[in-house]
């Protein structure tokens, strides 16, 4: 689905050699990715294996690590407002006084410059964002009076109006309604073919192989990174996991065969 | 013509009442949305500390000097309990309610001994005196104005300023601070800017209606707003309208039935909860109702 | 040996009735707050003690006097009103739980205000007495107070002490003990009952603008020294006691020093100390 990069191209994002302490526990050891330019890409693994602390690293949102992070080949502070960002949904004030349409509005906020105001014609690319995930209808809906999997939607045509190269998503189909979750990858695929970049925190592994084209495997340290068929390997998975989903050993070996 | 309407008493006190809910209001509804509505206590107690040290320091019982010096005190109080809770060893709550009375009290005690001919004592700062404003005067543009009028006028038209420029970085500091951070919209600066000015405000209210009506001006009618309104714009519209009502509205019925003044400035603001508890969608009655 | 003006002073009746006024509202408070700052209720507490002065008000004008049992009941009613009106109003979409106390706490303060300059007004009756209620005055404790104060002591501490297991639990793991068969929104009940308790018992000497802060610095102090339920209790009721008392004497041997203040300055001064010097023990009810 991705069309490969130049090869002279720096990857999408990088981490070199990304270490994290929380306390006495180690959240991230050593962690050195490179998601490439134009991949679908998931970062898999269990609880607590570092996935959302990985993309704050990446997002320049920790200051307590050790390594470097660079998105779109510069250090990953000067380029973060480049990426589209999707938080975690349970991250958020569901209960702030915006509609659906607000929500999109407030992606563009930096393009518009510090002082001037969102206008008909921000709120005219807003909308558009919304009828691309499918929400037009619910652009005057106040955000918290929406399911989960539309709250997905709008957070992600606030994204979209950013109009990134870079696309980060953590736990983007956590809570969500089938539906909706077929609308947020049917969209991201668009997104995907037309010439950007996804990574997602992900941890469904029932879908992976079907979603993404591209996976890390973490688990504090970075197991494997690469292409799909390449990398979901039933070792690979084995040796992120530790063991530790017994459901794994069922589910994997049918998935990995089927990607392969 | 204009020195005369500066010099009709009941206009000066309504004015000075508007003032006060108008800004107080237009900085409530964010730290309302923000979840951060006792900020405003403790920053309206805080400051108290701030005017008693002002005044020792500097003799000054007014002007932009206490507006500067007791300002930052209201600010050192928001900072010094977001250490002492950052430290671990006090929840936040604790924290604030350690940090803002100990400020206050220490504040009080100061005036207790130091200033007692002074026009700053204990008990102007707790209650306000909006009935005496207009005694105390300043001369601008060869006008004899207020200074409560003057000062709070300044301080609005500062907060409207702010608010206006940056409308959207408030707005998606309130929402989504990471994200905002992520679009360099400096969300932790916007905030910072936000307390300045309600310390200032604060210090600017505290002659004419004290230290905690001024938490009633400031998150009453940004929850009137938020219980009647689904967008921030909306909400800010509702809180200026209910403060401004309630000020306009309580000083004719409080010299009527000669009673405090912002006192009862400050109780009508809660008014229009009355219907909004009761017959809103998940009100008492219109449960029952509905 | 005391200096002879000293010893006057601890002789004088009337500073024995304010001292011992204060040490056994100071108890009371520091003990109650105990739970209020374990429970995160501090800022629960100020809004019940701002709450308090329409009651204090209404008190005095459906008892036509200063009687201090009518206007601690009414301080009582109108704290808990405030408390109950703030949980409602929390539990509207939108409006969030320190919204719903401030709403209240300043609601509650300008109505009392309000009542308080209609009583100004009536004929005869001086406000003289219910100003005290702003900044507390220690002097205003009468040798009858004693008796009622003592009851209520008595009687709080003597809950306290009965149920002390239920509360220790349901302070410190509700849902465990709801697992547990106890009823655990009946005993939560009765701690904000106390808390409301502990703030009206010390009106009269603190004031209603900084009582509850006689309530959450001992907690706070006792918090970094304590290493159980049960000592942070008993190191929290001595540290009220102590400010309680240091401020009355204080505030009543120095003219135009407020007592409230006094003691609350006092109070921060001994919580400062402890988080400064005072090594702290994991206390087990820390939830979460």
């Amino acid at each position: 689905m991705s069309r490969p990069a130049p090869a002279s191209a720096p990857p999408a994002a990088e981490t070199v050699g990304v270490s994290l302490r929380y306390g006495r526990a180690l959240a991230l050891d050593g962690v050195s990715l490179r998601v490439p330019r134009g991949a679908m890409g998931a970062v898999v693994g269990p609880n607590g294996a570092g996935k959302s602390t990985l993309l704050k690293v990446l997002l320049g949102l920790d200051d307590g690590h050790e390594g470097d992070a660079y998105l779109l080949g510069r250090p990953a502070l000067q380029a973060r407002h480049l990426v589209g960002y999707v938080p975690q949904r349970s991250t958020v004030d569901w209960d702030f006084p915006a509609t659906a349409l607000d929500v999109v509005t407030m992606g563009l906020y930096r393009q518009l410059g510090p002082f001037r105001r969102a206008g008909r014609a921000a709120r005219e690319r807003a909308r558009a964002a919304l009828a691309e995930v499918g929400m037009e209808a619910f652009e005057d809906r106040q955000i918290g009076q929406l399911s989960g999997g539309q709250q997905q939607r709008v957070f992600l045509a606030r994204a979209l109006v950013q109009e990134a190269e870079l696309y980060l998503l953590d736990e983007p189909f956590a809570g969500v309604d089938a539906a909706s979750e077929a609308a947020l990858v049917e969209v991201l695929r668009r997104l995907n073919a037309q010439g950007a970049t996804v990574v997602a925190v992900h941890h469904d592994l029932t879908t992976l192989a079907s979603y993404f084209d591209w996976i890390a495997l973490l688990n504090v340290r970075l197991f494997a990174q690469g292409p799909l068929a390449a990398t979901l390997t039933p070792e690979a998975l084995q040796a992120a996991y530790g063991g530790r989903l017994p459901l794994l050993a069922t589910l994997a070996p049918e998935e990995v065969r089927r990607a392969v | 013509m204009i020195q005369a309407l500066f010099d009709d008493v009941a206009f000066t006190i309504l004015l000075t009442g508007v003032l006060t809910a108008a800004s107080a209001a237009l900085l409530g509804t964010f730290l309302v949305v923000r979840g951060q509505a006792m900020l405003s206590d403790a920053i309206s107690h805080g400051v108290v500390f701030g005017v008693a040290v002002t005044f020792l320091l500097s003799g000054v019982a007014a002007g932009p000097l206490q507006l500067l010096g007791a300002g930052a005190a209201g600010l050192l109080t928001v900072l010094l309990t977001e250490w002492l809770a950052a430290s671990g060893k006090v929840k936040r709550d604790a924290a604030t309610g350690l940090v803002f009375p100990a400020l206050f009290a220490a504040g009080i005690l100061l005036l207790n001994l130091f200033a007692r001919d002074a026009h700053v004592d204990a008990h102007t700062v707790l209650l306000g005196e909006i009935g005496f404003v207009w005694l105390d005067r300043v001369t601008l543009l060869g006008l004899s104005l207020p200074r409560a009028v003057v000062v709070l006028g300044a301080v609005l038209l500062l907060n409207v300023v702010y608010v206006t420029l940056f409308h959207k970085q408030l707005t998606a500091a309130a929402f989504d601070p990471v994200m905002a951070r992520l679009q360099g919209l400096r969300p932790r600066r916007m905030t910072l800017g936000l307390l300045a000015l309600t310390s200032l405000t604060a210090v600017a209210a505290l002659d004419a209606v004290g230290v905690v009506l001024f938490v009633a001006f400031t998150i009453t009618p940004a929850v009137v707003g938020r219980l009647a309104a689904r967008r921030l714009p909306s909400m800010l519209g509702v809180a200026l309208a209910v403060g401004v009502g309630a000020a306009l509205v309580g000083y004719p019925l409080a010299v009527r039935f000669d009673l405090s003044i912002g006192g009862s400035m400050a109780l009508l603001t809660a008014v229009p909860l009355v219907p909004l508890l009761l017959l809103g969608p998940s009100g008492a009655l219109g449960r029952r109702l509905g | 040996m005391p200096s002879e003006p000293l010893r006057q002073l601890l002789l004088d009746p009337t500073v024995v009735t304010v001292a011992l006024g204060a040490l056994l509202l100071g108890a009371t408070a520091g003990a109650l707050g105990t739970f209020a700052v374990l429970r995160r209720q501090s800022l629960l507490g100020d809004t019940m003690s701002h709450a308090a002065l329409p009651g204090v008000v209404l008190g005095y004008l459906l008892a036509q006097g200063r009687s201090l049992p009518a206007m601690l009941a009414g301080a009582l009613v109108t704290g808990l009103a405030a408390a109950l009106l703030a949980q409602l109003l929390a539990r509207r979409r939108g409006v969030k739980h320190e919204a719903a106390l401030g709403t209240w706490l300043g609601t509650g303060f300008a109505l009392g205000v309000v009542l308080l300059s209609l009583v100004q007004h009536q004929p005869g009756a001086g406000s003289a007495g219910l100003e005290q209620f702003l900044f507390g005055q220690a002097a205003a404790t009468l040798r009858s107070d004693l008796l009622l104060i003592g009851a209520i002591a008595l009687l709080s501490l003597g809950l306290v002490a009965l149920l002390f297991h239920r509360f220790e639990l349901v302070t410190f793991d509700p849902r465990f003990a709801r697992a547990g068969g106890v009823a655990v929104r009946v005993y939560e009940t009765l701690l904000t009952l106390l808390l409301a308790v502990a703030i009206v018992v010390g009106l009269q000497l603190v004031g209603v603008v900084l009582m509850s802060a006689l309530v959450v610095a001992p907690a706070v102090a006792a918090r970094q020294l304590a290493g159980s339920l049960g000592a942070m209790l008993w190191l929290s009721a001595a540290v009220g006691a102590f400010s309680a008392l240091v401020g009355a004497l204080a505030s009543a041997a120095v003219p135009g020093l407020s007592t409230g203040p006094t003691v609350v300055l006092v109070a921060t001064a001994c919580a400062a100390l402890a988080l400064a010097f005072g090594r702290r023990r994991g206390v087990r009810l820390e939830g979460a």
